[in-house]
C-alpha cells in the first residue's frame, strides 16, 4: 500500500511541476534558513575551537559605570580593574587578561596586510584549546620580560611565509618586529574572546596598566574547575563589583559588571540592555522566531494541499467506493505529504551545505567554518514534518468527510 | 442478497426540497442481472449509490446478506464495500497517474494481500477482459472500451458477489458498448456475479434477466413482477 501511496505521490509531484516547486522550495528554503542561522549561532556561541569548553567558562567583557543623574557609560574594562580584581578571585582554576583585538598594518614586499593583534598573558594558552599547527604559545617568562615574541595564525602565516618555515622568522607590525614562535589555526571573527591574527605578551601593552580607571580595553576569561563551580564563582564576582561599587563612592554611583557565558553575555548585552539576564527570553524569542518562519511554509503547504486534494476528489471517492476508509484517505494523503516534507528536507539539507559553504568561501566572515549541525537539522526536519502532517491531514480530513459519492461528483459540496 | 426497504431519499436546500427516491422497495437476488431503466434524474443513479453504500438514504434501510447496514460505521462499510461490491462507472473513474494494473490492483490494497497475490490476481482480471497486453499502460493512453473494460477489471479484482455498474456502456460508441455488455454477460452467466446495472439503453437492458424501471424516483415497473405473475 504504502508503494501504491509513494507512485501516486511521485506520479502527483511530476504532474503539478509549478506546485511542486513552491511546495518544495517552501520546506527546503525554511529548513535551508533555519540551519544556516542556527550554524550561525552555533559558531557564536556553541562550543567551538578554541572556546570547547563552555560549560566552565566566564567572559567579563563590559563594565557599566553609572554615574548618576541618568548618566552612565560602559565598555571593556581596563587592565587596572581585571588585574587587581578579577585576576586574584579565590574560586575559578585560571583567569586570563587579554586585550580586545585591535587593527594593525603590516607590511610584506610593500603589500599590506590588515592584522587583528591581541595582547594576551600565559593564562590565555591554559585556559583556551588553540589548535598548534607550529610550535607553542609564549609561557609565563616571556610574559614578564616583555619578549617581542608572537604566535600567528595559519593565514598569516601563510601571507608571510608561504610554504616556508616560519618559526624563528621575524614579522613585522605596526613597524615593531616580533618572533614567531607558534602557528595556530585560524579563530573565527565571531569568537570575540580569542580570535586575533597575531597574539603576543599583554605586557608589550604596559603603557595602559597605569590607568586606574575602570574601563579600558581588556576582557578576561575565567576558567572554574569544575562546570558545578560557576554558580560560585558568578557570586564572587557579584560580591567583587558590589566592593569595587563601595570602594568608588565619588566617582560612580553604581558599576555593572557580570561574569557571564557567550550567550548569556550577548543576551545580557542586547535584550538585557547590560543589566539583565536574559537568555531565557532571547531563547523564547527566537523559538517564537523560528515557530512563525515555519509557520508560513506550512500556511503555504495547507492552501495548496487543498487545492490539491479537492482537485483529487475523483480519486477519493474511487478509493472509497473500493474500500478505502476515511481514515485510509487521510492516512494516504499524510503519507504523500511527509514523502514531500522528506524530499524537500533533503533538498534542504543540500541547500544548507552550499549556503554554509559559499559563506565558508566568501569570507564575509573572517576565518568561518561553519558547518552543518546534524541535530539541528534533525529537529528542522521533525518541524518540518509535524508541520507537513498537519498541512495534510486538515485536508485531508475535510475531505474525508465527504460522501463518496460526492467525491465521485467532483466534491462540490 | 440486497434489499432496499422504503427507501426514500431527499435532497434539501434552504429553498428547495428535491425528492429523488420516493418509498423504494428492491430485493436483489444472489445471480441475479438487474437491470434499472428510467428518463433522466429519475434517481436511477442516486438508487445504485445507495445500494453499494456511496450515499445514505434519508429514510428506510439497506440489507445486505441479511444484515442492515444503518448503524455500521464508516470502517464497516468500507469493509463491506471492499469485499462485496464491486463498482464499474459511467465516467470510469480511473486514477490517471496510477497504470492499469496498479489501477485494478486498487480494490486490493485494502486488504491484508500481499504484493505479489495482487499483482496476480490484477493481471487475472485484466486476462478476463481481455487487456492483458496494456497493463504498463496508463489511462490516458487507452480508448474508452479500453478504459472500461480496465474499469471492469477493477471491480473483479476483488471477487466482489455484486457488481454496480452505472451507466456502462454510456460514453462508449455501440461496437465498443456491445463489447462490455458481452463481458458483464458472461460474468453473470459464467461466474454467477450478480450485477445491477443503470442503462439508458433499451437493448441493453433486454439482455439482462430482470428489468426494473423507475420514474420520478419511484420504482413503476419489475420484469421479475411480471413473470411471477404470468
Amino acid at each position: 500500500m504504502l508503494k501504491n501511496y509513494i507512485k501516486i505521490a511521485w506520479a502527483v509531484l511530476l504532474r503539478r511541476k509549478f506546485f511542486t516547486f513552491i511546495s518544495l522550495f517552501g520546506i527546503s528554503f525554511t529548513l535551508m534558513v533555519l540551519m544556516v542561522v542556527t550554524s550561525l549561532f552555533d559558531h557564536v556561541f556553541g562550543p567551538q575551537m578554541p572556546e570547547r569548553e563552555t560549560d566552565r567558562l566566564l567572559f567579563v567583557n563590559n563594565l557599566r559605570e553609572e554615574q548618576g543623574e541618568g548618566y552612565s557609560s560602559s565598555g571593556p574594562p581596563s587592565y587596572f580593574f581585571l588585574d587587581r580584581y578579577v585576576r586574584r578571585m579565590q574560586t575559578p582554576e585560571k583567569v586570563s587578561v587579554h586585550s580586545v583585538f585591535n587593527p594593525v598594518n603590516s607590511y610584506i614586499h610593500n603589500k599590506k596586510l590588515a592584522l587583528d593583534i591581541k595582547h594576551t598573558d600565559q593564562q590565555f594558552w591554559e585556559i583556551l584549546d588553540f589548535h598548534f599547527l607550529e610550535g607553542n604559545p609564549f609561557g609565563a617568562q616571556e610574559v614578564k620580560n616583555a619578549s617581542r615574541v608572537a604566535v600567528i595564525n595559519q593565514t598569516t602565516r601563510k601571507n608571510y611565509f608561504g610554504t616556508g618555515p616560519a618559526l624563528g622568522q621575524t614579522i613585522e607590525v605596526d613597524q615593531v618586529k616580533y618572533r614567531v614562535i607558534g602557528v595556530v589555526e585560524d579563530v573565527p571573527v565571531l569568537r570575540i574572546h580569542s580570535y586575533a591574527d597575531v597574539w603576543v605578551p599583554i605586557t608589550l601593552k604596559s603603557q595602559e596598566f597605569k590607568d586606574t580607571g575602570l574601563r579600558g580595553g581588556f576582557f578576561a576569561t575565567i576558567k572554574a574547575r569544575q562546570a558545578a563551580d560557576i554558580p560560585k564563582i558568578k557570586e564572587e564576582y557579584d560580591r567583587i563589583i558590589q566592593e569595587v561599587s563601595r570602594l568608588n563612592p565619588k566617582e560612580t554611583k553604581q558599576v555593572h559588571s557580570f561574569a557571564d557565558a557567550i550567550l548569556e553575555s550577548f543576551a545580557r548585552a542586547f535584550p538585557g540592555n547590560g543589566k539583565q539576564d536574559k537568555v531565557t527570553f532571547l531563547y523564547t524569542m527566537m523559538a517564537l522566531a523560528a515557530f512563525l518562519f515555519m509557520l508560513l511554509p506550512t500556511i503555504n503547504l495547507v492552501n495548496i494541499n487543498i487545492s490539491r486534494i479537492m482537485e483529487r476528489s475523483s480519486e477519493i471517492g474511487v478509493r472509497k467506493a473500493f474500500g478505502a476508509s476515511s481514515n485510509t484517505i487521510i492516512g494516504q494523503f499524510v503519507v504523500e505529504n511527509v514523502f514531500l516534507t522528506l524530499l524537500g528536507g533533503l533538498l534542504g539539507f543540500l541547500l544548507s551545505a552550499g549556503v554554509l559553504a559559499l559563506i565558508n568561501d566568501s569570507g564575509i566572515i573572517v576565518y568561518s567554518q561553519l558547518g552543518l549541525n546534524l541535530r539541528v537539522f534533525a529537529w528542522g526536519l521533525l518541524l518540518c514534518l509535524v508541520f507537513g502532517l498537519i498541512s495534510g491531514v486538515y485536508p485531508a480530513f475535510k475531505m474525508s468527510r465527504l460522501h463518496a459519492v460526492e467525491a465521485l461528483r467532483g466534491g462540490s459540496k | 442478497m440486497i434489499q432496499l426497504q422504503d427507501i426514500e431519499k431527499v435532497y434539501r436546500t434552504k429553498t428547495i426540497e428535491t425528492v429523488a427516491l420516493h418509498r423504494v422497495n428492491l430485493h436483489v437476488e444472489r445471480g441475479e442481472f438487474v437491470s434499472i431503466m428510467g428518463p433522466s434524474g429519475c434517481g436511477k443513479s442516486t438508487l445504485l449509490n445507495i445500494m453499494g453504500l456511496l450515499d445514505d438514504p434519508s429514510s428506510g434501510q439497506v440489507i445486505i446478506d441479511g444484515q442492515p447496514v444503518k448503524t455500521h460505521s464508516d470502517k464497516q462499510l468500507a469493509r463491506l464495500r471492499n469485499e462485496k461490491i464491486g463498482f464499474v462507472f459511467q465516467s470510469y473513474h480511473l486514477i490517471h497517474d496510477l497504470s492499469v494494473v496498479d489501477n485494478v490492483e486498487l480494490p486490493l490494497l485494502y486488504r491484508n494481500v500481499s504484493a505479489s497475490e495482487r499483482r496476480k490476481r490484477a493481471l487475472a482480471a485484466l486476462e478476463k477482459v481481455g487487456l492483458s497486453a496494456r497493463t504498463k499502460h496508463f489511462p490516458s493512453q487507452l480508448s474508452g472500451g479500453q478504459r472500461q473494460r480496465v474499469a471492469i477489471a477493477r471491480a473483479l479484482a476483488g471477487q466482489p458477489e455484486i457488481i454496480l455498474a452505472d451507466e456502462p456502456t454510456g460514453n462508449l460508441d455501440s461496437v465498443m458498448g456491445d463489447e462490455i455488455m458481452d463481458i458483464l454477460l458472461r460474468l453473470n452467466q459464467e461466474e454467477g456475479t450478480t450485477i445491477v446495472m443503470v442503462t439508458h439503453d433499451e437493448n441493453m437492458a433486454l439482455k439482462t434477466n430482470r428489468l426494473v424501471r423507475f420514474f420520478d424516483g419511484q420504482q413503476v415497473a419489475d420484469s421479475r413482477l411480471v413473470e411471477a405473475q404470468i
